[in-house]
């Protein structure tokens, strides 16, 4: 498995506990309108990305991240930097 | 082409919603008479007052209005010039001492609100390149000073000393950090775990910056707040602080030791540009803080007030925010937002004021009935309110 897909895996094992709904998960699922989170389920979702990877993701980049294929490239980036 | 207003339209839609039911609009209650810190004519009712940040009373104590009124006379109504260029009378100077003495601080800088202060402080010290480690629940001021700032905001779960922990590990090495903590979060009113948490940041090389807005006179042996209380005081790097609330009047402030703090003054926007206090209100404010050093029995009293309070709201079979009083303020945990509203408009038919707190303002969604005492509340006062509690809790279906 290449790095990013066990990175896209890994993410979306951490997504299914906040998948209420049983939304099917692909690279273009948005938290805010198909998942349905509100804040203080991203934060709990973001401490569990961030822990898993040992990265910080600031508000200022969760801002711009809208779907779950703009998170894993975040986190790959991230893990880089 | 697009009507600007269309984002508020979920929020116009609610309001509309909650209205049309028949219910008295929260969020436009006008106090008609202020009889004293704990009573006014609402409505043409008498109302004890639960939901102001009077939490010292101060308000119509003597001392204070006679000195608002030796300003009005002796300097008029307003300085009408910003604190750098005309607006800095000798009343500005006097209250700034005033904070000096009150917190033992080398420096202080008194800004026209308690939100101008956060906003100014914290986009000054922090900006694009730094990062600001905060707690999840900061209050709108504390947010709004890091989007000022374009720092990196880094939040944390409420009061969670690991989560900070964690956060402070992996930030950039060299890179200018601000962590940012409340004494109290005035939501919940629950207080912050402020000896744990400073030592923390201060071993990661942290700046640190306290709101101590809702326990200034209250909390703290002299008053100075949860820093002082949990013995951290003199670890923490700025302390942030409102005439609004136990001042009794308006404006914020700033008290640092840090030993280059007075560049502030020329490099705060939130400072430089805006107009002064007017000399009344820093004439008030400063006899109000040093009449604070010396409110022992008052605090004493508060005390009493939250404990009884607390005690009695809990055996009505209420949620409350916190299982036991921590400070000034009592947060009923209601189930939802109309049923929130209604047992707020019974608590008014019943003579009684209470702040209605709802989301996006409140943790978790929550619809919260804020109640803040206040020392010259009696202890018949806190009877009353209890017995008022009991008959709106059961018209309302709130408790059985």
């Amino acid at each position: 498995m290449t790095d990013r897909a066990s990175t896209d895996a890994k993410i979306k094992e951490l997504i299914e506990p906040f998948n209420k709904k049983g939304v099917e998960v692909s690279d273009a699922t948005r938290f805010a309108q198909d998942l349905e989170w509100d804040s203080l389920t991203v934060l709990d979702f973001v401490a569990n990305i961030e822990d898993e990877f040992d990265i910080l993701i600031t508000m200022n980049q969760q801002a711009e991240i809208e779907n779950v294929g703009q998170l894993v490239d975040a986190v790959m980036q991230l893990k880089g930097a | 082409m697009g009507d600007l207003f269309d984002k508020f339209q979920p929020l116009i839609d609610q309001r509309e919603t909650l209205l049309s039911t028949g219910v008295t609009d929260p969020f436009n209650l006008v106090m008609e008479r202020v009889v004293s810190p704990t009573v006014a004519i609402c409505n043409g009712r008498e109302t004890i007052l639960l939901g102001t940040y009077n939490y010292m009373g101060m308000t119509f104590d003597p001392d204070v209005i006679a000195a608002g009124k030796q300003a009005l006379d002796d300097y008029g109504s307003g300085t009408t010039g910003s604190r750098v260029l005309n607006g800095t009378y000798a009343g500005h100077k006097a209250c700034e001492q005033a904070l000096k003495d009150f917190y033992a601080m080398d420096h202080a800088m008194v800004f026209s609100t308690g939100y101008q202060a956060n906003l100014g402080i914290i986009s000054t010290i922090a900006g694009k390149e730094d990062y600001i480690i905060l707690d999840i629940d900061s209050h709108a001021s504390i947010y709004d000073g890091c989007a000022m700032g374009n720092a990196n905001i880094v939040p944390f779960r409420h009061n969670d000393i690991e989560a900070l922990e964690k956060r402070l590990q992996r930030l950039p090495e060299g890179a200018g950090k601000l962590v940012v903590l409340e004494g109290v979060y005035s939501m919940l009113g629950d207080i912050a775990p402020l000896d744990k948490m400073v030592p923390l940041a201060k071993k990661y090389g942290a700046m640190v910056l306290v709101d101590e807005a809702h326990s200034m006179g209250f909390i703290g042996e002299h008053g100075r707040g949860v820093a002082e209380a949990q013995g951290v005081i003199d670890q923490v790097d700025f302390i942030i602080g409102t005439f609004s609330k136990s001042v009794g009047t308006v404006g914020g402030f700033c008290v640092s030791n840090h030993p280059k703090f007075e560049i502030m003054r020329l490099v705060c926007r939130p400072y430089v540009f805006t107009a002064s206090l007017p000399p009344s209100v820093v004439a008030t404010a400063a006899t109000s803080i040093r009449k604070l050093v010396h409110g022992s029995n008052k605090r004493a009293h508060l005390w009493e007030n939250s404990k009884k309070l607390h005690a009695g709201l809990k055996a009505l079979g209420f949620t409350l925010g916190t299982d036991e009083p921590q400070s000034a303020i009592l947060a009923v945990i209601m189930p939802d937002l109309e049923r929130g509203a209604a047992m707020w408009e019974a608590l008014l038919h019943e003579g009684l004021y209470v702040n209605l707190a709802r989301p996006p303002a409140t943790p978790a969604g929550m619809t919260l009935l804020r109640c803040s005492l206040c020392a010259e509340h009696s202890s018949e006062q806190v009877d009353q309110i209890i017995g008022m509690f009991a008959a709106a809790g059961r018209a309302t279906g709130c408790i059985d």
